[in-house]
């Protein structure tokens, strides 16, 4: 019943993995910016604290008789104090001459940038940040540039970009990790979806084809509308050809049955013996062709009733008993008895209909190949895992040869040229025994006769 | 003849540097193959207790304690910083300046108090206010000042009494009397008003506190100004006439500092001594500590350290400098 299925991947991982890496890609993305701020904003605290320093140095430069001279104020250096204590370097120059201050500082040189400037440069193999701001003073003896540079180092400010950054991380991967809560969740009801329309598919009884009603979500509308449509086609199929198969039996079983009246009717008037030969052969060729189409249209529902069984507890001495009385009068046509064995109940899980028909082809069988004035014997028991059922003839029995092949269709034992049969009948109930998952042994008996032997 | 040429060549250095040292001491273990170099600002007698229970703890260790005045500490440091472990002054802003230079190598002392370090490199151990230190008998039935205010009037209303007998640091010479007289002038005109008094007074000045409290001692001064308090208080018990006052209306306190250079050729015996010296200022007097131990934040006398501020380098910008002390010698040096 459980058809293969070609799987390739799972669409709840997909989901889960697109939404987790998208997570993850977002939170790298968000530490990233949020550092590169913070390291911006940090830098223009810092920068706007050296410019302040500067240009209070700057404020106090003066000509006096011709010599620069800067008295800046205590807070000029103050200010730069910071947490960390980061170290302080200035230098003064006029036109290019160090007037004091750090002679190891870069110097300002001749650059015509936008002032005041800002840079990141090395001093004494640490990283500072360094201001520069220039002011022009104009005197007796001509005009001074005076070039006030302040750096600083950066401990203070790596110190609460690390604090930043740490918080940043941490709100990252709290991100992350509700980020990848909320994919896993969303995935897990997204595949509950498909879970609970396939729940409701394969818990449908085999006869169910009627269309899917619950509510589903929108992009598995067109999935189960094609299923609905398809489910459609299958029930009009099937109910066209169940139809047929009756309309079949009907068309041909009545018309050969009233032939064979007329055939009957006929031969009761003539008496020659040419003519009534040939109304014998007739009546047999109707026979066999009315149990050929019998059979066909049996095999065909079996077919057809095997993909789909509809089990229900039975008794099966009940349902032989009703078979046997039922075709006790084609035995006694034959002078054959036949006779029922039932030992206790044997209560079988199965399909009514399949069983009945297989037994009856079974019985059948038996009753068409064993000779007159002898028995045949149906007996059914209960044994280990389930109920026996043997039929027991004392005919000729199976070819030995043959025994592996009779249950294929269309095969008959070739010792029977004489008997009508369309070789249908084992083929039949291998075909009934196999959906109900049990074992057809055929064998010959110690005296001859065959022996089927149904293990359910 | 050559022999002895090579000997004095070779003695020579040696000679010198023996020469121009104001004391200098070993301590510990002579057989000690190298000894633990300190440059010192400070009296050898208030450090040989502290050295001596640190090589009392630390067997085979010999200390080699090299005194001299503030200024010409911060030039020869800066000259050989590789011949030096430890470094002691009191000269703040020097001391900054040298940490701020890379000079100093840094150092862990989380316990440490905050405002007592700068970068790991730079360590207070001490609060020691600026004082003006009186001679009662010269002063005799005039009262003794409470504040520079008072000073200055005492000063001004006997000029007869005073003069040629008042004593200040000499700001060019001395490190710590230049640092106190900077600090002075930021906080108040008051001191330029009194050197100018004390100018007119044909002020004294001297390079360093011992001697200006050796002159008060033996009555040569009368009153000295900004002299180093914890001095003047050991030398006031031996010398009854002596009087420390510290003055009320804003009292200047200076931190005591060290720093461990980083050229040092013993680092570890540097760190374990410095890690000696923060303890033994934590145990404060009872811990046989010989100089005043830091002041707690919350000191009752208020009083205003000067604290350890990369401005502490404004004053020693070379065009500050000069204008400074142009301005103090217009004040105190007078021109007859």
């Amino acid at each position: 019943m459980t058809a293969e299925v070609h799987v390739h991947g799972s669409l709840r991982r997909r989901l889960g993995l697109i939404l987790t890496g998208g997570a993850a890609v977002l939170a790298v993305i968000l530490y990233l910016a949020v550092r590169t701020f913070a390291a911006q904003i940090a830098q223009q605290g810092q920068d706007s604290i050296l410019n302040a320093s500067v240009t209070s140095i700057l404020d106090t430069a003066v000509l006096r008789d011709g010599e620069v001279l800067l008295d800046f104020p205590y807070a000029s250096l103050s200010m730069l104090g910071t947490s960390a204590d980061d170290r302080v370097f200035y230098a003064i120059h006029a036109d290019d001459r160090l007037l004091s201050g750090y002679d190891s500082l870069p110097a300002p040189g001749a650059s015509q940038d936008s002032l005041p400037r800002f840079r990141t440069t090395d001093h004494g193999g640490e990283p500072v940040r360094m201001a520069t701001d220039a002011r022009t003073l104009i005197g007796a003896q001509g005009q001074t540039t005076v070039t006030v540079s302040v750096a600083q180092t950066q401990d203070a400010l790596s110190e609460t970009l690390n604090a930043i950054s740490r918080r940043v991380a941490l709100f990252g991967i709290g991100f992350f990790a509700l980020s990848t809560a909320l994919a896993l969740w969303a995935a897990a009801t997204t595949s509950r979806q498909l879970r609970r329309l396939t729940t409701s598919v394969t818990r449908r009884g085999p006869q169910d084809l009627r269309p899917v009603a619950q509510p589903v979500p929108s992009e598995m509308g067109p999935l189960v509308a094609s299923l609905n449509t398809l489910m459609g086609r299958l029930d009009h199929a099937l109910t066209r050809s169940e139809e047929f198969l009756a309309e079949a039996a009907h068309r041909v079983r009545t018309p050969l049955a009233t032939v064979r009246a007329y055939a009957e009717t006929t031969l009761q008037r003539v008496d020659n013996p040419d003519n009534r030969k040939a109304l014998h052969a007739m009546i047999r060729a109707i026979d066999e062709s009315s149990r050929a189409a019998s059979q066909l249209l049996d095999h065909a529902m079996v077919t057809f009733r095997a993909d789909t069984l509809t089990r229900e507890d039975l008794e099966l001495s009940e349902l032989l008993r009703d078979l046997v009385d039922r075709m006790r009068p084609v035995a006694d046509m034959k002078d054959i008895t036949l006779s029922l064995r039932a030992e206790g109940p044997a209560v079988l899980h199965g399909d009514a209909i399949l069983l009945q028909n297989a037994l009856r082809n079974l019985i059948d069988n038996a009753l068409k190949y064993a000779p007159a004035e002898t028995r045949v014997e149906v007996a059914v028991r209960s044994e280990g895992a389930g109920p026996v059922v043997t039929v027991i003839d004392e005919g000729p029995g199976f070819d030995a040869a043959e025994i592996d092949t009779l249950a294929t269709r269309f095969v008959r034992g070739k010792a029977m040229g004489h008997t009508i049969g369309s070789g249908l009948g084992l083929t039949i109930v291998q075909a009934v025994v196999l959906a109900h998952g049990a074992t057809m042994t055929l064998s010959n008996t110690a005296e001859g006769g065959a022996c089927v032997t149904l293990q359910f | 003849m050559r022999y002895l040429a090579v000997l004095i060549v070779a003695l020579w250095p040696a000679l010198l540097a023996a020469a121009e040292w104001e004391d200098h001491q070993t301590f510990g273990d002579t057989e000690a193959s190298a000894p633990l170099r300190i440059l010192s600002s400070t009296d050898t007698s208030f450090f040989a207790p502290i050295i001596a229970a640190f090589v009392a703890r630390q067997p085979g260790v010999a200390v080699e304690y090299l005194v001299t005045g503030t200024a010409d500490l911060d030039a020869r440091f800066r000259d050989a910083p590789a011949a030096y472990d430890v470094v002691i002054s009191s000269a703040m802003d020097l001391q900054l300046k040298l940490a701020n230079d890379g000079f100093a190598a840094p150092l862990d002392m989380p316990e440490h108090p905050d405002r007592a370090q700068w970068h790991k490199r730079l360590f207070g151990f001490t609060t020691e206010p600026a004082a003006i230190v009186v001679n009662k008998e010269l002063f005799a039935d005039l009262p003794l000042p409470r504040s520079r205010q008072d000073l200055i009037e005492v000063l001004r209303a006997n000029p007869e009494r005073f003069t040629g007998k008042v004593g200040t640091y000499d700001v060019r010479d001395s490190g710590l009397g230049y640092l106190f007289a900077t600090q002075d002038a930021r906080s108040s005109e008051t001191f330029w008003r009194l050197m100018e008094v004390m100018g007119r007074l044909d002020a004294r000045l001297y390079c360093c506190s011992g001697e200006m409290i050796d002159d008060l001692a033996t009555g040569r001064l009368a009153v000295a100004y900004n002299v180093l308090g914890s001095y003047a208080e050991a030398r006031a018990t031996e010398a009854g006439a002596l009087t420390v006052i510290l003055p009320s209306e804003f009292p200047t306190a200076m931190m005591r500092t060290a720093l461990i250079s980083r050229a040092a050729p013993q680092p570890e015996v540097a760190k374990a001594f410095l890690r000696h010296l923060i303890q033994m200022q934590a145990g404060g007097g009872d811990a046989g500590f010989p100089l005043p131990p830091l002041a707690t934040s919350n000191d009752a006398t208020g009083g205003t350290s000067i604290s350890l501020d990369p401005a502490l380098m404004t004053y020693l910008d070379r065009m500050k400098r000069q204008m400074f002390i142009q301005e103090w010698e217009n004040a105190i040096v007078q021109q007859d």
